[in-house]
């Protein structure tokens, strides 16, 4: 069975935090620490959505995210994405994704958003 | 009419004429000259501007080529009704700077330059010998015509009594050096010679009128008639082409005729030398145009009836003399031969004059004071009859040319033609005139270009084709050489006039004289430095010997007392030697009179306050302009330094919003972790294990924040300049401990080789230990986080460079720092590794950078040794504004 939710996150803390979040709906969960490397977990796990960090070594989210609307697999381009920034500016950070949630967030925020991603 | 009563009337007029001069001369002297200044006296002198080429000449001219003889005196009736505020200013100036003559003048005007000067000299030389010339034929000529007996007049071949022109030449010049040449006075005038003109422009005009009446009234019947005859002598076919009028033509003689009346060497002596003051032009300005139009009445007429009356093989030029004496009137023929006589003598002996005093003034006595250079103020020669002996030899020089080039030319047909060759001549000079006198940017360099130019030109296309030397130049069909040649070397001359003037700059005497010509004022004094009392005697030895003893000694004593002293010997105030100087100017012109006044009394052509004068008026002008330039250069730095400004703070903004963006990063990272967890500790269903690992990311992401803000505080504390340093001495070797024991504590987990020269580690450095342990700590903790090798190794060393100081080096075993990111590491947030690992901001070694420089040292990465390799520099000693805390 596929992921649920795949999270692309460097921070560990944070990553543990949504992690322990999203396993309690009971939703399947994958975390990838890395910006190298995304694209390719995304196109591997298929994940119904995908929570991506803004701010990743190597790799920003920003570009990851492109490289996901650019797939030549339509069903794979069109993977919801919600995109997390640390940055104040949300409206920017997120140009191209589903939505963007600003950290801190609050966890019910969070779940809410997912839920109503999910469905 | 037998010829020696015309010979007997001739000598008894010359009587007359030396007479009326020689009391003139002497009630000048003795002050009466109440009806010598006259104004009507003045204007009748003007009259020498009729010659006897007007006189005959003009009937001539009129009946070969219609009404254009008319221009000959529209010219300087335009220039006397149009232009009369001209005159006016030309007279003041030439007054006010005692000019002697028109080659004086444009001297004067430009810096006084006697090179100058000697340049139109030449000119007026060169066009007035054939005009001298020319009178001396038309005398001959018209003696010939009652000495031949033949009623239609001698033909031009025969040189019969070549014998006449040279005693009338030998007359004349006897004639203008009595009266010319009897004193040196200060204001060059001549009463004798002006008065004797006026009388001899009476002469002229009552034997022109009489025979004018004679014609009109007697020969024809009236007005009407007279009109009748011109009307049927004008459509006649084989006048048909010769009177025409042509504009261009009519236009070049009248701009020449307007510039002969200003330049004329004969006319500017009786209009500007010799005018007492510029009110005489009040008069002369209707009653001297009223003159030449009394002058030009009876042309025609004389001319037409010559025509119908004498057989057409007879002379044009003299049909004056011809006509009356074929109709029997030998007396009124008489009375023309005066009127006659009257303009050539007067034409010829203001000539001599005026020319004499340009080549004695600008040719020989500059000559004669370069030859003689002075072996001090009291020479006993002479100057005074050098002068004068010039002046009289020179005289006799110009008269004695015009009756060579007469013999020479053997009296041909061309001398005709002379008196428009004299006028295209001298018209040469009018740009520089004029320009000298209205226009402040003229300067020498252009009028030497003008006149030298126009001159040239006027040789090559006017005077050599005229003398039969050079051929003709090509021109289209129906282009007139004259009218062609005069266009053009005008037009050239006043292009190299004002192009050179304005590409030129005036030296300062130019300046001053410009100043001084354009606004007709008072010139600006020429202040010598004041030599005291001693230095006057040089000065009074040679104005004696311009003026002779007495009037020398009666002008110093005068300006002596004028400034309150007895004797005769005034001090030398820069106002004496201004005045000395113009009065000389008056004898021997501005530009020698300058030079000796200097030699005496100088030494130098300007002294320092001259300098300074003309200076502050150059000055002025330079600092407006440089005024202007660098408040333009001001503007354009302003500008620049705005734009520089703008840009830097907008990459100050950029700057800031970056570190502004990168703060938030970093302060929400740890945050985001803190708040969910903490939201998930409320979970009552965590286990006990959870809850404890949970609180502990809580403490340490905590812990992270409080580092952020610790960092952020210390860097803007050290970038500000505020830090506060506590400089004590230390053992560099207790220091590398501390922070190898300190730094421990990160990945203890990973046991470090340290490879140490203890030896070389125990000095003695004074700095702030605490801030230089911080750096130590830094850098030796990024060593541990980031090496990345199997058996991680530091090596540590410290040297004592020759140039002082202290160095230590920190090295890994790791992989070290990728090439491209070296550059990156000591800016603020550039954090290389995952956050995990870093456990940071990545402000550590920007911090360490702040530290050493505060310190007076350095930190800086050592690329390609393998590792990662960092070298810190202390000084000897930290900067001498550090804040010496008390150990």
């Amino acid at each position: 069975m596929g992921l649920d939710i795949l999270m692309i996150e460097d921070e560990p803390n944070i990553a543990e935090a949504v992690r322990f979040i999203m396993t309690r709906e009971g939703w399947q969960f994958g975390l990838h620490h890395d910006g190298a490397g995304g694209i390719e977990e995304i196109e591997r796990h298929r994940p119904r959505l995908v929570i991506l960090d803004l701010m990743l070594p190597n790799r920003s989210g920003t570009e990851i995210l492109c490289d996901l609307r650019a797939a030549e697999d339509p069903a794979l381009a069109a993977t919801p994405v919600l995109m997390l920034t640390a940055r104040g500016e949300t409206t920017e950070a997120g140009s191209g994704a589903d939505a963007v949630l600003a950290k801190p967030f609050a966890n019910e925020d969070l779940r809410a958003l997912v839920r109503q991603m999910l469905s | 009419m037998p010829f020696e009563t015309l010979l007997a009337s001739c000598l008894a007029y010359v009587v007359l004429m030396f007479g009326v001069a020689f009391a003139a001369d002497r009630a000048a002297a003795r002050g009466h000259v109440r009806w010598l200044d006259h104004p009507l006296v003045y204007t009748l002198s003007l009259s020498v501007y009729c010659s006897a080429w007007t006189f005959y000449g003009a009937v001539g001219y009129a009946s070969r080529s219609g009404l254009e003889f008319l221009t000959i005196y529209l010219g300087p009736t335009i220039v006397f009704t149009g232009a009369w505020w001209g005159l006016r200013r030309l007279v003041r100036v030439a007054r006010m700077h005692h000019v002697t003559s028109v080659a004086d003048l444009i001297s004067a005007r430009f810096g006084k330059s006697n090179r100058l000067a000697g340049l139109v000299t030449l000119i007026a030389v060169i066009a007035s010998t054939p005009y001298i010339a020319l009178q001396l034929q038309s005398v001959s000529l018209s003696f010939e015509v009652f000495a031949t007996d033949t009623p239609y007049g001698p033909t031009l071949n025969g040189n019969t009594l070549g014998g006449t022109a040279l005693w009338v030449a030998a007359g004349l010049a006897l004639f203008t050096i009595l009266f010319g040449t009897r004193n040196l006075a200060a204001d060059e005038r001549h009463h004798g010679v002006v008065t004797a003109i006026a009388l001899e422009a009476v002469v002229k005009l009552v034997a022109f009128l009489t025979l004018g009446v004679f014609v009109v009234w007697w020969l024809a019947d009236g007005p009407a008639d007279i009109l009748d005859r011109i009307a049927a002598a004008a459509a006649e076919p084989q006048n048909a082409e010769g009177w025409a009028l042509r504009a261009d033509r009519w236009t070049a003689l009248n701009i020449v005729s307007a510039a002969a009346i200003l330049t004329l060497p004969r006319m500017f002596q009786v209009m500007v030398v010799e005018a007492a003051d510029e009110e005489r032009l009040n008069t002369a300005g209707w009653a001297f145009p009223a003159y030449l139009f009394a002058m030009s009445l009876f042309v025609l007429p004389i001319a037409v009836m010559g025509r119908e009356l004498l057989p057409a093989a007879a002379n044009p030029d003299l049909y004056m003399l011809t006509l009356p004496a074929s109709q029997g009137q030998n007396w009124l023929a008489l009375l023309v031969f005066l009127g006659g006589f009257s303009a050539a003598t007067s034409m010829v002996v203001v000539c001599a004059i005026a020319v004499a005093t340009m080549v004695s003034n600008h040719w020989l006595v500059p000559v004669w004071l370069a030859l003689r250079r002075p072996q001090g103020g009291e020479d006993a020669d002479d100057l005074r009859g050098f002068v004068l002996n010039a002046r009289r030899l020179a005289i006799l020089a110009v008269t004695g040319a015009g009756w060579l080039y007469y013999h020479a030319s053997g009296g041909t047909a061309a001398l005709a033609a002379m008196g428009l060759v004299a006028f295209a001549g001298m018209a040469q000079v009018l740009p520089a005139m004029i320009g000298g006198l209205l226009w402040r940017g003229a300067n020498r360099k252009g009028a030497y270009a003008g006149i030298g130019c126009g001159a040239a030109l006027w040789i090559a296309l006017i005077f050599l084709p005229s003398i039969g030397v050079g051929g003709d130049i090509p021109l289209p069909s129906g282009v007139d050489p004259w009218t062609f040649a005069v266009f053009l070397s005008l037009s050239m001359n006043i292009l190299a006039f004002i192009g050179v003037s304005i590409f030129g700059f005036p030296d300062p005497v130019e300046r001053l004289q410009g100043l001084s010509f354009v606004s007709a004022v008072e010139p600006i004094r020429h202040s010598r430095m004041t030599r005291g009392e001693g230095r006057a005697e040089p000065l009074l030895a040679m104005a004696r010997r311009v003026w002779g003893p007495e009037e020398a000694l009666r002008y110093f004593r005068d300006e002596a007392h004028a400034q309150g002293k007895t004797g005769y010997l005034p001090d030398l105030t820069p106002r004496f030697l201004t005045r000395l100087e113009r009065r000389l100017g008056g004898s021997i012109g501005s530009a020698t009179a300058h030079a000796m006044i200097d030699r005496v009394a100088g030494g130098v052509a300007l002294t320092v306050s001259d300098l300074l004068q003309v200076a502050d008026e150059a000055q002025r002008a330079k600092e407006e302009t440089q005024r202007l330039e660098s408040a333009r250069a001001e503007l354009a730095r302003t500008a620049l330094q705005l734009r520089e400004a703008n840009d830097k703070l907008t990459a100050l903004s950029v700057q800031k919003d970056a570190f502004l963006s990168q703060i938030s990063h970093e302060l929400r990272t740890p945050m985001t972790s803190v708040r969910a967890f903490s939201e998930i500790l409320k979970d009552p269903t965590l286990t006990h294990e959870e809850r404890s690992r949970f609180a502990g990311i809580i403490h340490d992401e905590a812990g992270r924040l409080t580092r952020l803000l610790d960092d952020l505080l210390d860097l803007s504390v050290l970038e500000s300049g505020r830090a506060q340093l506590s400089v004590t001495a230390v053992n560099l070797h207790d220091l590398i401990s501390r922070a190898l024991s300190a730094a421990s504590a990160t990945r203890p987990e990973r046991s470090f080789l340290i490879d140490r020269d203890v030896a070389s580690e125990h000095v003695g450095i004074i700095t702030d230990a605490d801030r230089l342990l911080q750096v130590l700590i830094n850098v030796i903790s990024n060593a541990r986080k980031y090496c990345d090798a199997d058996r991680p190794m530091l090596h540590i060393r410290v040297t004592r460079p020759a140039e002082g100081g202290t160095v230590i080096n920190i090295m890994d075993n790791g992989s070290g720092i990728d090439s491209s990111r070296q550059s990156l590491i000591f800016e603020k947030f550039a954090r290389l590794n995952d956050p995990a690992r870093a456990g940071g901001a990545g402000l550590g070694l920007a911090i360490c950078r702040e530290i050493m420089a505060v310190l007076g040292g350095d930190i800086a990465y050592l690329p390609g040794l393998g590792g990662a390799a960092f070298r810190i520099s202390l000084p000897q000693r930290p900067p001498v504004e550090l804040p010496q805390a008390v150990a």
